[in-house]
């Protein structure tokens, strides 16, 4: 267990303490978990209004330079001149083996200018194979010293307009500038539509106050995050993603461009290669447990004949879809002819079916 | 006359006339959030004091209620299964888990009373 007193502190821990939250430690930090509302109506308000979140534990790198471009070609399979200024990516982190180091977000602010956004608990470490693989290029890459603040939900872009910043123009995986040191996109990590602001720390208690004033919009905990995420059948680093798992076997091939599927001079390229041609063990699904009693990461999955089938790598209730709900990976031969799949709970064995991901339907403001 | 008992585990005990329920406290419902389902034993089955005897779920984890005195089960809180969150709203009364027969009352003198319950949670 980790000591409450070596976690970084947020920088808006009193509005947090003001609002009432329950902390706990979440990759190095002390997060809000939930609020008095408690997670369940966080959950729900967040799908029916505005949720206001507070991911200041994630990183903004900014690569500036000529060879900004050449720098994340490098660290990423990603095609950079397919980013126009403006336009948001999702991409990953591979090690030489395409194990998934991270998941990012790139977004293109200038022709050599790009906002990289990572995980809490791999920023170190991603910095730092960033600056070893990009070795050489002339890209500047910078830790940025901001608020990070997430809207989200069906009310969020009035609750932001509300505020004086109207982005209604930005639509999904796009980001503009919209201040000076101000940084946003249309994006999150919920399956609503909404808003990732980054906001230089001196500005960022009078714009939360502000939106939380306005009554559509409530303060979420990090147990809704990962409640509504699952629930949208997106991945978490560490959990559904790892660098045990390659891109092929968690099912996001569709964030690398084909043309760099089969090759590239990217990190980890010659393994995606090879891992694609032999074709993954095991792939990532979601999973609906029968019944009422959740399935939590790490349970064990069994086939009709009682042989290992995959494990659970993220498990709970799902408010909005009212039952519980499950990713994990399973036997790639049991995926098109599952028969009877059963996880194991506390030494009994619970029938789950497979479920197409994600369990509530994107409402992303695609334009 | 029905007296409760307090465990420093957050559970209630409630003990007339030979007959035990038990739940959790208010201040452990609190803690663990909305409750999404509980997993509740046989009726019949015998459980010494320390086993776990139920679990609870919430949204985010799954927690043992132990049982804080010997004893076998004679009744369980079947209303819990279509409506865990009883649990939160009435801790003490209508979302209580469990009854057992007691095997040795004298156990209960090793609990707490409410005022000791009260310093114990602050």
């Amino acid at each position: 267990m980790a000591d409450t007193g070596e976690l970084k502190q947020l920088p808006l821990r009193q509005l947090h303490e003001a609002a009432g939250a329950r902390f706990g430690g979440f990759a190095g930090w002390s997060m809000p978990i939930t609020y008095p509302a408690g997670v369940m109506k966080e959950h729900l308000h967040t799908r029916e209004h505005a949720g206001l979140f507070d991911i200041s534990h994630m990183r903004l790198f900014e690569f500036t330079g000529s060879g900004a471009d050449a720098a994340l070609a490098r660290a990423c399979p990603v095609d950079p001149t397919a980013i126009g200024i403006g336009q948001s990516k999702y991409t990953l982190l591979l090690d030489d083996s395409a194990g998934i180091l991270d998941d990012l977000i790139v977004t293109r602010l200038g022709p050599e200018r790009l906002i990289v956004v990572a995980n809490a608990g791999n920023a170190e470490a991603d910095e730092a194979h960033l600056r070893e693989v990009t070795k050489g290029l002339d890209c500047r890459i910078e830790p940025l010293d901001r608020v990070f603040l997430a809207l989200q939900g069906p009310e969020a872009e009035a609750a932001l307009t509300a505020t004086g910043l109207d982005l209604s123009s930005l639509i999904f995986m796009h980001g503009l500038e919209p201040k000076e040191g101000w940084f946003a996109t249309r994006s999150g990590y919920t399956g609503e539509d909404g808003f990732e602001l980054a906001i230089p720390p001196a500005e960022a208690e009078a714009f939360a106050a502000k939106l939380l004033a306005d009554e559509r919009v409530m303060w979420i905990g990090l147990a809704a995050r990962d409640s509504l995420r699952l629930e949208a059948g997106l991945c978490l680093h560490g959990q559904d993603i790892t660098p045990e798992t390659d891109p092929v076997a968690a099912g996001l091939m569709w964030a690398i461009p084909k043309s760099l599927r089969t090759g590239g001079d990217y990190v980890g390229a010659a393994a995606l290669k090879r891992a694609r041609e032999t074709g993954p063990s095991q792939r990532r699904v979601g999973l609906m447990p029968e019944g009422r009693q959740p399935i939590r990461a790490g349970a064990d999955l069994f086939d009709a004949d009682g042989k290992p089938a995959g494990h659970i790598t993220s498990g709970g209730f799902g408010p909005s879809v009212g039952a519980p709900v499950a990713m994990g990976y399973l036997r790639a031969d049991l995926i098109d002819k599952p028969g009877d799949l059963f996880a194991e709970v506390r030494g009994n064995r619970v029938p789950v079916r497979i479920h197409p991901l994600p369990f509530t339907p994107h409402r992303y403001r695609k334009g | 006359m029905a007296t409760t008992y307090y465990t420093d585990d957050h559970e209630w005990i409630r003990v007339d006339g030979g007959v035990a329920t038990v739940g959790i406290t208010d201040y452990a419902q609190e803690q663990l959030g909305d409750l999404v389902f509980v997993e509740l034993p046989e009726v019949g089955k015998s459980l010494s004091k320390g086993d776990p005897a139920v679990v609870v779920e919430s949204v985010k984890a799954a927690s043992d209620v132990y049982a804080p005195v010997d004893g076998e089960i004679t009744a369980v809180n079947d209303k819990l299964g279509d409506d865990p969150a009883l649990v939160n709203s009435a801790a003490t009364g209508d979302g209580w888990l469990w009854q057992m027969k007691l095997s040795d009352e004298s156990q209960l003198e090793g609990l707490m009373d409410e005022a000791g319950y009260k310093a114990l949670i602050g």
